[in-house]
């Protein structure tokens, strides 16, 4: 998705180089003291959920990345990152946000 | 509603066909087991708009669970707490309960049934339930003048019996209880607790011959004689001896037995009268086709002990449950077509205290049955099967039930049974199931990290999925600590009713790449494949599949040592960060302790660090070293420094500890030096990356106290200098004694050959596979071939590997002052506000 100005305006953050946050890893920001993990896929692409499991609250920054699945590492439950939900079960939904990189490589992250 | 013993109310008039309520009217003769239950299961499927259901009983209760007056009798339980449905239930569910109310006979032309106190009452449908009576075989002398039973003499059949027998009890001093079987034991048990001397008086060679071949009757006979209870063979009873009152017994061979009180317990007999007398046919009972409808009237059920359905007539409850539910669906037409097929008769019983459980036949029937016996007289044990092709037709359990529910389970279904005999009789690895699948109530908790019940399995496997791995993938069942697992698979194969499906994946190394690991590891190597993400590229389309990046690392670590190109993504949050994560999200820190050997200087550096980093838990672990528990992400790199010891590796998938006894440097006993063996090993193998976790051992002397012998790895120390080496073992979520491999010369024997153990264990383990079960699944004869005889010409290059990992290790704690990756150890990067 293409990065536009007038999406930024209000509720935009640039949480700084994607460099933070090593390839197939994530990391927890936080933002307006809302708790938020940014994972950076091998894919190329960047994704944001809420921070904690909805399962048993484990820091899902914490968990491993394949693709567009996140693997939550406390009981391995695992979440589609590009949907939220939880694979196998449409109940179960993970809070996601847009996220976009600059050219600079900078992680913009609009709540 | 219900009604005791109604005086007045007798219509003359029959009343129109249908009541008031537009239903039609359901009468049920006899409230005893089989009846209220197949009411219940009528109610289950609404028959209650159907249906104005009205019950009558002989007994002047609600309806109690028979089987456990056994219980009542001999204390354990009060008559109160037998019952299954109270009267309220009755009630509350708009049953019309005449109880102490005796139907007399039934009018099949004017469809109306007469109470003994005259009454009538139209059906549109009858349910007959009228179960038993106990029989009493012709004896001189039984009766008393009124055709009753005489003073003293009683049946056990009813609470009023158990009332009866145990108000006699008190005051007898030798009672006799005629009828070895089932019945009789569970009397004679009743008896002796009331302090009586009590005989067993029995017309067959050996005690219940109907579940229980001769040898096994004779373990039994010497098991109840040390209870105390008298046993008489082979003798048949002529007469009750005792004018007004039991003075004794005699026997046709013309002894006699001096008794004040006896139970006959001779068999039962069916109280199908009520419907001979009906015009309904009536054989040993009323004969019923296979919706359990009386063959002469579509409007009349029968259900229980009355019945005879195909040529056969049941004397026991679980039967009953099943011709219930046929009932049911037939009659309120949920499914019209269902049909009752007859049971199978397996039961577990217990006798005087005796676990006893017995199905199908007793002795081989066909040239080609196969017989498994294992007899332990002594302590009462004897265990039988009788195998039929590979399915299981008879088995016997005495003593020892442990492994009936499978037997049952296998029995019940006809499932094709295991190539080693032995483990269907005795418990060779972790427990199983706890009842037959189909006994096993729906909410049973299969798995119980993460709390699957057998009915979600089940309803997963109804939804269409029919592998394990597909039913694991979707219920998370077995997917914990994965002791459960071959639980599942019994619940998912009964399920899908042998329709099991399975998963090609279960053959692959890992379930993202196609390949078997054989196939894996030549690939890797062929096409010189160095992290996991190129082996994604080459061998699986690019696809990063999550949950194979972990297994993946720990091969290509394994292929490549040093020259492995470590992608941190593909480590568990575990091996990024050299700890283990806690519920909390905190982190565990475990310094290696050599043999589980320290110094004093090494504990007050522990006090120490412990105190300044403020460590919720100081704790001794299993693996005889020191656990800081609850330390957060940032102060993992500080704390490393501050100890100033290695890692402990408490977190990988790795070898672990080797724990060691105080052997010869302390204990009287030790014969060979345990502790510094234990230290030697724990210094060449610290860190090494392997399939599952390695745990070892080393102990002094057979006496075995670090626990070598359930080891992974465990060295033991016998007399003339020499080590026995085991492999296998394990005592965690499953329980294996390790084998006994080889008998080594000395320490550096022990290490060379563990060593070479392992770098075969890594190679050809799958991800995860735990050496309790890689030994068995490879075979410990083939493994020693291989690594002692060299069957196969790879040891000296499984010496050389082993020797290239050794040397590679490198401590991962050394990262406090180098970290491998962008924030490594920060749990929150940073804080942004709206730009
Ligand atoms: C700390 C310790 C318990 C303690 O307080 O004593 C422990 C703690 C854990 N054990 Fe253990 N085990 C500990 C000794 C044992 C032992 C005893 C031993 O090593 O002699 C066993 C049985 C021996 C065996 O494995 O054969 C043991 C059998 C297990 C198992 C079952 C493995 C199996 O396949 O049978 C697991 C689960 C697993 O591996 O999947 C497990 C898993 C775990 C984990 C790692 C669970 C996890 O993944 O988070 C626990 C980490 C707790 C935490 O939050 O830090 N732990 N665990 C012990 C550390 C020993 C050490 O110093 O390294
Ligand atoms: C002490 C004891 C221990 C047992 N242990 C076991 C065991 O461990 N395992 C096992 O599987 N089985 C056991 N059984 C057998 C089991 O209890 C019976 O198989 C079961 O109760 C049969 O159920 P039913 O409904 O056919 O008969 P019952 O439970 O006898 O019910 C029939 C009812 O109908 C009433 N009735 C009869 N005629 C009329 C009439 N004309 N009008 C009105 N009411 C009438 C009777 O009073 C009775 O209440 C045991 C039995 C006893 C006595
Ligand atoms: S430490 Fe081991 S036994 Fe205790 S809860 Fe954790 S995994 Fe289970
Ligand atoms: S906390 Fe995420 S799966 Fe349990």
């Amino acid at each position: 998705m293409p990065f536009s100005q007038t999406e930024i305006a209000l509720k935009s953050v640039n949480l700084g180089s994607i460099q933070q946050i090593p390839p197939g890893e994530g990391r927890e920001f936080a933002v307006d003291g809302e708790l938020i993990a940014i994972f950076h896929s091998r894919n190329g692409k960047t994704y944001a959920t809420q921070a904690l499991c909805p399962h048993r609250q484990a820091p899902l920054a914490d968990g491993l990345l394949g693709g567009a699945t996140l693997q939550c590492p406390y009981h391995a439950w695992k979440f589609d990152l590009e949907t939220g939900r939880k694979l196998g079960d449409d109940a179960c939904e993970l809070d996601t946000y847009a996220v976009n990189l600059t050219a600079a490589g900078e992680i913009i992250l609009t709540l | 509603m219900i009604h005791y013993h109604p005086s007045v109310t007798v219509s003359d008039n029959i009343p129109p066909k249908t009541t008031p309520s537009g239903k039609s009217r359901l009468l049920v003769i006899g409230n005893g087991m089989a009846g209220a239950r197949t009411v219940e299961e009528i109610l289950l499927r609404g028959g209650a708009d159907q249906f104005d259901i009205t019950m009558f009983g002989d007994e002047p209760y609600g309806n109690y669970n028979r089987i456990l007056l056994s219980n009542v009798l001999n204390g354990s339980q009060r008559a109160d707490e037998i019952f299954l449905n109270p009267l309220s239930w009755y009630t509350e569910n708009d049953v019309t309960l005449y109880a102490g109310v005796r139907v007399k006979s039934i009018d099949r032309a004017a469809k109306t049934v007469l109470t003994t106190n005259g009454e009538t009452y139209p059906y549109d449908k009858l349910i007959i339930a009228t179960g038993s009576r106990p029989f009493v075989p012709p004896m001189e002398g039984v009766n008393d003048e009124n055709g009753g039973l005489k003073p003293g003499v009683f049946v056990f059949r009813t609470i009023e019996d158990c009332n009866k027998i145990a108000g006699h009890a008190v005051k007898s001093r030798r009672a006799a209880v005629i009828g070895g079987g089932l019945l009789g034991l569970e009397a004679a048990k009743g008896l002796l607790n009331y302090g009586a001397e009590v005989h067993v008086i029995h017309l067959a060679n050996h005690l219940m011959e109907n579940q229980l071949d001769s040898t096994a009757g004779l373990i039994l006979r010497s098991t109840m004689e040390r209870m105390g209870v008298k046993v008489h063979l082979g003798k048949s009873t002529a007469a009750v001896l005792g004018e007004g009152h039991v003075t004794g017994l005699r026997f046709k061979d013309g002894e006699t037995l001096d008794c004040d009180m006896v139970v006959v317990s001779a068999g039962i007999r069916p109280n199908a009268e009520i419907g001979k007398e009906a015009g309904l046919t009536t054989e040993r009972a009323i004969v019923v086709d296979d919706q359990m409808r009386s063959v002469d009237d579509p409007d009349i059920y029968v259900v229980g002990e009355c019945a005879q359905h195909r040529g056969k007539v049941y004397g026991l409850v679980a039967p009953l449950w099943e011709q219930g539910i046929t009932l049911a669906d037939h009659l309120t037409k949920r499914k019209e077509t269902a049909i009752y097929h007859g049971s199978k008769i397996a039961t577990k019983l217990k006798v005087m205290g005796v676990e006893l459980a017995s199905m199908g036949i007793t002795e081989p029937q066909e040239a080609d049955d196969e017989v498994v016996v294992f007899s332990e007289p002594k302590r009462g044990i004897y265990k039988k099967m009788i195998i039929r092709g590979d399915t299981l037709v008879g088995a016997t359990l005495l003593g020892d039930i442990s492994k009936a529910s499978y037997l049952m389970q296998a029995f019940d279904r006809g499932t094709p049974l295991p190539d080693e005999r032995a483990s269907l009789l005795f418990d060779l690895g972790t427990a199983t199931v706890a009842g037959t699948m189909l006994e096993m109530p729906n909410e049973t908790q299969i798995c119980n990290c993460n709390g699957v019940s057998k009915g979600a399995i089940k309803d997963c496997v109804l939804g269409g999925k029919k592998s394990l791995k597909a039913v694991m993938d979707a219920t998370r069942a077995g997917t914990g600590c994965g002791s459960c697992k071959s639980l599942v698979k019994e619940v998912v194969e009964w399920a899908c009713d042998g329709e099991v499906e399975e998963d090609p994946s279960i053959h692959y190394y890992v379930p993202g790449v196609p390949l078997q690991k054989h196939v894996l590891i030549a690939a890797i190597q062929s096409q010189n494949l160095r992290s996991v993400s190129s082996v994604f590229e080459a061998l699986a389309n690019g696809v990063e599949e999550v949950g194979s990046k972990m297994g993946l690392a720990s091969l290509l670590k394994t292929i490549w040592g040093a020259e492995y190109e470590d992608e941190r993504d593909s480590r568990y949050i575990n091996d990024r960060v050299h700890a283990n994560i806690q519920k909390d999200r905190t982190f565990s820190v475990v310094p290696r302790i050599f043999g589980g050997v320290t110094t004093a200087d090494d504990l007050i550096k522990i006090g120490e660090v412990a105190k300044k980093y403020d460590v919720p838990m100081v704790k001794f672990t299993g693996g005889q070293r020191i656990d800081l528990l609850g330390v957060k992400k940032e102060d993992l790199p500080g704390m490393w420094k501050d100890l100033g010891m290695p890692s402990g590796h408490a977190y990988a998938k790795s070898f672990r500890t080797c724990k060691t006894c105080v052997g010869t440097d302390f204990c009287r006993y030790g014969l060979g030096d345990s502790t510094s063996l234990g230290i030697a090993i724990e210094k060449r193998f610290q860190g090494l990356e392997t399939p599952g976790k390695i745990k070892m051992a080393t102990a002094g002397c057979p006496r075995n106290c670090s626990e070598a012998m359930v080891k992974d790895l465990g060295a033991v120390a016998i007399e003339g200098g020499k080590w026995e080496l085991y492999v296998g073992g394990g005592a965690g979520a499953h329980i294996r004694k390790g084998d006994l491999f080889c008998t080594l010369g000395s320490h550096e024997e022990v290490i060379h050959m563990m060593g070479r153990f392992m770098q075969y264990y890594r190679e050809n383990a799958k991800y995860l596979e735990r050496t309790y079960s890689f030994v068995p699944r490879i075979g410990l004869e083939k493994l020693r071939q291989i690594l002692l005889e060299d069957s196969e010409g790879i040891c000296d290059r499984l010496d050389t590997e082993m020797q290239a990992s050794v040397d590679a290790y490198v401590d991962p704690w050394l990262e406090a002052e180098t970290p491998a990756t962008a924030n490594q150890f920060t749990t929150l990067v940073g804080a942004g506000g709206a730009i």
